[in-house]
Parts: structure tokens; C-alpha cells; sequence
């Protein structure tokens, strides 16, 4: 749609302005504040410079965390966008059974996250829950609290239940605009399934894909309640990702300097790496032409 | 009524012609996507089934013996939330807050969504992606800020406070979305609407809300859910009066271990909000995820 010039439509933005400038900008004033001073208590502040900035990029914690974090979101990326698709793929289209699948695929992502925690919590333990129960009883060392590898893939399998099925329905969104024509003209062609997939289905996801990568990427980049709830970031600080070990330094140790130095680089990845999907959708939104 | 017909038509149509072979051939012999679905959903449903069975077991049964159902049925665990005001209070407190937070979110979103859908400006693009950084910030990056924003001014431990703080990220996703379905409304509307003599208050609520109710449930049904399930600036903003029911869960760790039974009903009943909703947009749910870009 072409837009016309109006310089007077700042005023309709205008509320939602003040409200993210209150709940937005001074706080991040105040984390960039604490970033550049020290303080001996008392409340009194002085000027610290870049030292913060200095001691994070140089602390072997920050960097551990971050490669954790980087490894988390990567595999969960990696897990939930085929999965979701090839699901799209197989949802029903039409009718009852079409409602069916979308109600109970979306009720994992209305269940609190301290709930989601608390539910594979339960349901890992090996004394009383079913997953632990199950693989003990088949004879496999499964303990998520002590051991690193089952600690990792609990919190992993967690995710992948909890979001995969918001791939799968941005996916299937995308799968319904695509016209009839495209597929009978598949069928004259006599293309193979996958070619249908290749060339017809996912061009038309793409711009679908994009967002659910974004917010995929996004949220599983500030993860925070659901492994603290299920490992607390253990065992040792194998599960502990950027948000968990944000939180202990900021509100467990009140290390405000460094925390807050550590807060902006964090919010600073996150806005680069954004940035790019972000480029790239709206560049996808302008081919379609739309 | 225009606005649901009309985008419905255009997708529903096709569909109904290729599918439906397949939808008959299956009625014959299982396809190979039912079966993908099925392990699907039974993934999905298992955690969820098995909070549900703990529910309804007592303590002594579910550390005693390991069983796939109840066999003491008891609804003592609800009984406890629902006589206990610290308990059921949470609840409150939680719908007090996702309410608001709803109410304000919606409120200034859609006249920003309008002025992003229809006009460019100075700075527009600039202003929409500063916007959605919003919603890539960190929780953990406001908490202390936040703490220390609403204690100065009074409102910490009060409802306000926990909804203005969610609206650092919903607001974004409301404008968003709402966006995205306002872009599919054609301004030959608007124009026409000015010439017949509305003003824009009046165009704005008679006629262009009806046309975007569903956009409107949609980015509804987002706010409440993203503040409903979100814990960490709940949890930090609240001590007593507006605490959350997500929060009150952590009271279950007492004395005497974990209270499972009591934990697995709570959550249990956090669930039940989120599937109402659900059950009221279903038809909206595949267009509301893809913001309204579809």
C-alpha cells in the first residue's frame, strides 16, 4: 500500500511513546548509570569509567555464558524450525480436526513459564515422574540434577515442547495463503513431493519462518524462569545461561556495575543479531510485493 | 461481518477443492500425517496429562507408589487452593494485572498501528524498529531498574505497576500485530469515510475497529497471553498485595519437602485461563501468529 506523507501522524504515536519512553528508556538510563560507576555503599556513587565494560569483556564468566547461551539457542533453532515445518506440513486443513490440533498445540504456550519448569520437573524425576520412571525403568542412568548431558537435554526437550508448536502454526499460516493454482499447476508438472516443498511451500512460509525464527531467537536468547526453575542452572553452572547468571549477579550479589555492564552488552547482542532477521523480513515482505 | 467473510473466502476457497480427496481417502486407512499429528499431540499432551494425574493424588500416594492414573481420587489439592486466600488471591491478582495490561497495551497501540499502517513520517522506520527492540529486551535486564523505578515513585507491590511494566514488551507486539491486519484494510475505506463527513474519532471507533475486530482479538489474546505466563518482573515488582499466582507457587517447598500434590493443582488451574482463551480464538489463531502477514 502506498503511504502518504503525513508528519501530523506522530501525534497518533504519541501515547505509545510516553508509555515505552516510562517503562523503557528510564530504566535502561539507569542501567547505563550504574554501568560507568562504583560504589561503597552508602549511596555513594563515582565515576568508574569503561572499567565494568573492561572486566566483563575480559571475565571468563560472561564469556561462558554466552558461548552456553549461543550453543542453547542454536540447537533449539535448529531442532524446533524443521520440526515445526515438517508439523505444518502434516496438520489437517480443514474441519473439525483442523480446530482440534490448533487448540491443544497452542496450549503449551499459554502455561506459565514457572509452570512449564515445574511440569518437566515433575515429570523428569525418576522417583515420581513419567519420563524418569520410564527411562530408569529401561535401564538408562537418567538423572537431570547431577548429570550435565541429561541436565542439557531436559532443558532442550522442554523448549522444543513448549515452542515448537508456534513454528508450526506460523507455518501452517503460511501454508494456507498458498492458492490452489500453484499446487494443480505441480500436479500438471507431475513434481515430486518434494519438489512441491521445495519450490512451492517454502518460498511461500518464508516470510512466515522469518518472524517464527525471530521470536524463536529472541526468546530463547533471554530465557530465564523455565531452566531456573527446573536445574536452577546446574548442575554447576552447566545450564546457567546469560539471563540466569544476569539475574544472581544483579539481585543474588547486587554487583550493580558489573551487572549493568554486563545488561547492555547482552541487550546489544541481541539487538544486532535481531537487527539482521529483522532486515531481512522486511526485505522478504517487499519482494511478495506486499 | 465483511472483514471475516472476505479474507476467509479468499484462503478457504482453493483449499476446499484440492483437500478434500485426501480427507476422504483417509477415512479408509490411516495417512501418514495423522500419525505424525497423533505422536505430535501426544507428546504435547503427556507433561500436561501427568501434572493433571498428581493433581488429583494425595501425598502419600504419589511418593508411595508409582501409578500412570490415580487410584485414590481426591480433590483435596483443589480444596486447598480454593479455601486458602493466600493461595486463590494469586489468581486474582494475576487477572487483575493481565487485564490491565491488556486494556492499556490495546489502547495505545491501535492509534500507533493506524498512523504506522496508513501514513510515512519522519523517522517511521526507525520508530518501529526501536519499538520491537523493546520486545527483545531482556526481562532480566529490567528487573532491578523496574524495582527501583516503582519503589520511588510508590507503586511498587501494586497491580499498575506489574501492567506498565509487562507493556515494555506488549505494546510492541500489539502494534505489530495490529499493524499487520490494518495494512489488509484498503484505504479507499478511510477516504471514502472522510468524504462522507466523519470525523477521525468517528471513523475511527464506528467504522475501522468493527473492520479489524478479529486484528483486535488477536493482539488481545497475545497481550494476555505473554502476561500471563511471564514470571520474572511479576515476581520482583510484587511482595504481598498484587502477588502473582506464579510466585505463590514457590510457597509448596516447606518444612516437610515439597508439597506435590498442592504444586501440581496450582498449576493445573493456571492452565485453565490460558485454554479458555485459546477456545475463543481458534479460529484466529493460525492468522494472529503470523501477525496479520499472511
Amino acid at each position: 500500500m502506498n503511504k502518504t506523507v503525513n508528519q501530523k501522524a506522530w501525534f497518533l504515536i504519541l501515547p505509545v511513546l510516553l508509555l515505552v519512553a516510562f517503562s523503557a528508556v528510564i530504566p535502561l538510563m539507569t542501567v547505563v548509570n550504574y554501568s560507568v560507576q562504583d560504589t561503597f555503599g552508602n549511596n555513594q556513587f563515582f565515576w568508574a569509567g569503561l572499567d565494568w565494560f573492561d572486566d566483563m569483556l575480559h571475565s571468563d564468566r560472561m564469556w561462558n555464558a554466552l558461548g552456553r547461551q549461543l550453543m542453547f539457542s542454536a540447537i533449539i533453532l535448529a531442532i524446533e524450525v524443521p520440526l515445526g515445518i515438517f508439523v505444518a506440513l502434516n496438520m489437517p486443513k480443514k474441519g473439525f480436526w483442523s480446530s482440534f490440533c490448533l487448540v491443544f498445540m497452542s496450549l503449551p504456550l499459554l502455561i506459565p513459564w514457572n509452570v512449564v519448569g515445574t511440569i518437566w520437573q515433575i515429570f523428569g524425576r525418576v522417583d515420581i515422574g513419567l519420563l524418569g520412571y520410564a527411562l530408569d525403568a529401561l535401564g538408562i542412568d537418567y538423572n537431570y540434577t547431577q548429570n550435565t548431558f541429561d541436565a542439557w537435554v531436559t532443558v532442550i526437550v522442554m523448549d522444543v515442547w513448549h515452542w515448537t508448536s508456534l513454528v508450526a502454526l506460523l507455518g501452517y499460516a503460511g501454508l494456507r495463503s498458498i492458492p490452489d493454482a500453484y499446487y494443480q499447476a505441480a500436479k500438471i508438472d507431475q513434481a515430486s513431493r518434494w519438489a512441491v516443498f521445495r519450490y512451492i511451500e517454502l518460498p511461500k512460509m518464508a516470510g512466515v519462518l522469518m518472524i517464527a525464527i525471530l521470536l524463536r531467537f529472541m526468546d530463547s536468547f533471554m530465557i530465564y524462569t523455565e531452566p531456573f526453575v527446573l536445574t536452577g542452572g546446574g548442575p554447576g553452572n552447566a545450564t546457567t545461561f546469560l539471563s540466569i547468571d544476569l539475574v544472581k549477579m544483579a539481585l543474588g550479589q547486587f554487583d550493580l556495575g558489573p551487572a549493568a555492564a554486563f545488561s547492555l552488552m547482552y541487550f546489544l547482542v541481541i539487538m544486532a543479531i535481531s537487527w539482521v532477521f529483522y532486515t531481512v523480513m522486511t526485505t522478504l515482505d517487499k519482494r511478495d510485493g506486499k | 461481518m465483511s472483514d471475516r467473510t472476505l479474507p476467509e473466502n479468499v484462503t478457504d476457497t482453493p483449499e476446499m477443492t484440492i483437500h478434500k480427496p485426501r480427507v476422504t481417502s483417509r477415512r479408509f486407512r490411516p495417512s501418514g500425517s495423522a500419525v505424525v499429528m497423533a505422536l505430535y499431540l501426544l507428546f504435547l499432551m503427556l507433561p500436561i496429562y501427568w501434572l493433571i494425574n498428581m493433581s488429583l493424588k494425595t501425598n502419600n500416594e504419589i511418593l508411595g507408589a508409582f501409578s500412570l492414573w490415580p487410584r485414590n481420587l481426591t480433590f483435596e489439592n483443589y480444596a486447598t487452593i480454593m479455601t486458602d486466600a493466600s493461595w486463590y488471591m494469586g489468581y486474582v491478582n494475576s487477572m487483575i494485572y493481565v487485564v490491565m495490561n491488556t486494556a492499556i497495551s490495546l489502547a495505545v497501540a491501535l492509534p500507533a498501528a493506524y498512523a504506522f499502517s496508513r501514513y510515512s513520517f519522519m523517522g517511521d522506520k526507525h520508530l518501529f524498529f526501536w519499538l520491537l527492540t523493546n520486545r527483545m529486551a531482556p526481562p532480566a535486564v529490567f528487573a532491578l531498574p523496574f524495582f527501583q523505578l516503582y519503589s520511588s515513585i510508590g507503586l511498587f507491590d501494586t497491580h499498575i505497576a506489574v501492567a506498565l511494566a509487562h507493556c515494555l514488551f506488549n505494546v510492541p507486539l500489539a502494534v505489530w500485530i495490529l499493524e499487520g491486519f490494518m495494512r489488509g484494510v484498503p484505504k479507499e475505506i478511510d477516504e471514502t469515510a472522510y468524504i462522507d463527513g466523519y470525523s477521525f474519532p468517528a471513523f475511527f471507533i464506528k467504522i475501522f475497529t468493527p473492520l479489524i475486530s478479529s486484528g483486535i482479538g488477536v493482539a488481545a489474546f497475545f497481550c494476555f497471553m505473554f502476561s500471563w505466563v511471564e514470571l520474572l518482573l511479576s515476581r520482583t515488582l510484587t511482595s504481598v498485595d498484587a502477588k502473582p499466582i506464579a510466585a505463590t507457587m514457590t510457597r509448596t517447598v516447606g518444612a516437610a519437602g515439597v508439597d506435590w500434590g498442592v504444586l501440581a493443582a496450582a498449576g493445573v488451574l493456571t492452565i485453565v485461563p490460558g485454554a479458555v482463551v485459546i477456545y475463543f480464538v481458534r479460529n484466529y489463531i493460525a492468522k494472529g501468529f503470523a501477525l496479520g502477514r499472511v
